[in-house]
């Protein structure tokens, strides 16, 4: 499915992610494995450091310690917002939504939209896509666009298929009318016969929490994981995106008429180094131009991957260029997103640390 | 240059990798090592194994995996 906009812009970026930081080779010790094995998966892999909360941080924590500071800095005043949505899969609650809290906590006008929409990992881009699309009213001239998630509150630090790749962030990214009417085209699919493939089984209103989805169950590769958890099909994952996004971005560029090579930056949702440097090699795009540092140093913060090595790989070119980018995220669901857009000239562009 | 049972016996020194015809079923190989085996061929050969290819189907034997191997350009 394909979208087109014209005349909006991303103005402002800031990433949040926990003071918590947790060295993969410290937690080795939890998974059943030997220390060799899971030093060659490090070194493949890319994990090392990660960012996660600490027992009974939330979303909406994350998210109004972020708008605080934003306010703080006077670089958007509350009474801008104009409508406010937060993608994540890591509500606060089942009701109300957690954009009401964030609204509430923070003292915002009533006379705005918040929205929370339920989508994993290609939700940067979805998220752009919606927010573009309420620009199209005379009433919105600013959406604060929050990407967040504390998944590793659903993970079994058992489990070293998900465990040691998780990370928690809230990024926050201000959207408005540009003055530049420059086309921005963006791509979706999705796939819903395959969206066990990710999936935390319980908790929901089908399988509710219980004493027995809390028990930790042999799943196999020695790991221990239970139904309250977070599961990954972590073959069919690959496969997918291997399958599936190279189509999407190829067939993207092809429509805009935009060659690889004139695109500056490929920013991709980094599940772990080596799925992202296989797409590159896939579509022979240079390394440099699709980076894949960001587990290394945060974890996979979900749909905050991409605006995270917005502000940690290219936070100065961002704020004084504007770079012709390929954003593209894919995840649970299955959802799979591309969007093709002038970034920069960014009036912030920052990660801060949660305390 | 190494041989393909010296990388596999470099990932799991614990198996003979000689005396299975299905590393998977029995167990010698999981899906994490099979992307450290990928990155190590792709090192030693100077390929790059395509995403798609990395299906449990390729990697069942030294057999599948010397098949994969010429797919993706390695001289052997």
């Amino acid at each position: 499915m394909r979208f087109t906009f014209r005349g909006k812009r991303i103005s402002g970026n800031l990433v949040v992610v926990p003071e918590n930081e947790r060295s993969f080779v410290d937690e080795m010790k939890n998974f059943n494995f030997p220390e060799a094995r899971s030093l060659k998966l490090k070194e493949v892999m890319g994990y090392d450091k990660r960012r996660i909360v600490k027992s009974g941080v939330c979303v909406s924590d994350l998210a109004v310690f972020g708008l605080r500071h934003l306010f703080e800095a006077g670089l958007i005043r509350p009474d801008e917002v104009d409508a406010l949505l937060l993608v994540t899969q890591t509500p606060d609650h089942f009701m109300p939504a957690t954009s009401s809290i964030i609204q509430g906590r923070l003292g915002l006008k009533q006379d705005m939209l918040c929205l929370d929409i339920n989508q994993a990992c290609a939700g940067y881009v979805i998220g752009l896509m919606q927010a573009f699309m309420l620009l199209e009213q005379e009433s919105v001239r600013k959406v604060v666009l929050i990407n967040a998630d504390v998944l590793s509150r659903k993970a079994s630090a058992r489990d070293r298929n998900i465990y040691p790749l998780i990370g928690d962030a809230a990024a926050i990214a201000i959207v408005e009318r540009d003055v530049e009417d420059s086309i921005i085209h963006a791509s979706l699919k999705a796939d819903g016969s395959r969206a066990q493939a990710l999936t935390i089984p319980a908790g929901g209103l089908r399988l509710p929490s219980t004493p027995e989805t809390a028990v930790l169950e042999d799943v196999g590769d020695n790991n221990l994981r239970a139904k309250d958890h977070l599961f990954m099909d972590g073959s069919t994952i690959f496969n997918f995106v291997q399958t599936e996004v190279p189509q999407l971005i190829e067939g993207l560029l092809a429509w805009a008429e935009i060659s690889i090579g004139t695109v500056n930056y490929f920013l991709c949702h980094q599940p772990n180094r080596f799925m992202v440097q296989k797409l590159a090699d896939k579509m022979k795009i240079p390394y440099a131009k699709m980076p894949s540092n960001v587990v290394e140093h945060f974890g996979n913060n979900g749909s905050a991957t991409i605006p995270t090595v917005m502000a940690f790989n290219l936070r100065e070119r961002l704020l004084h260029e504007r770079l012709l980018v390929c954003l593209s995220g894919y995840g649970g669901g299955l959802v799979w997103a591309a969007m093709l857009l002038k970034l920069g000239k960014l009036s912030f562009n920052n990660i801060i640390e949660y305390k | 240059m190494k041989s393909l049972p010296e990388i596999l016996k470099e990932i799991r020194p614990e198996f003979d990798f000689t005396a299975s015809s299905d590393f998977l079923a029995d167990g010698m190989l999981d899906s994490f090592d099979m992307m450290t085996l990928v990155a190590a061929l792709d090192k030693t050969y100077g390929i790059s194994i395509q995403g798609t290819d990395i299906v449990p189907e390729n990697f069942k034997n030294v057999q599948t995996i010397e098949m994969l191997l010429r797919k993706s350009g390695a001289g052997l």
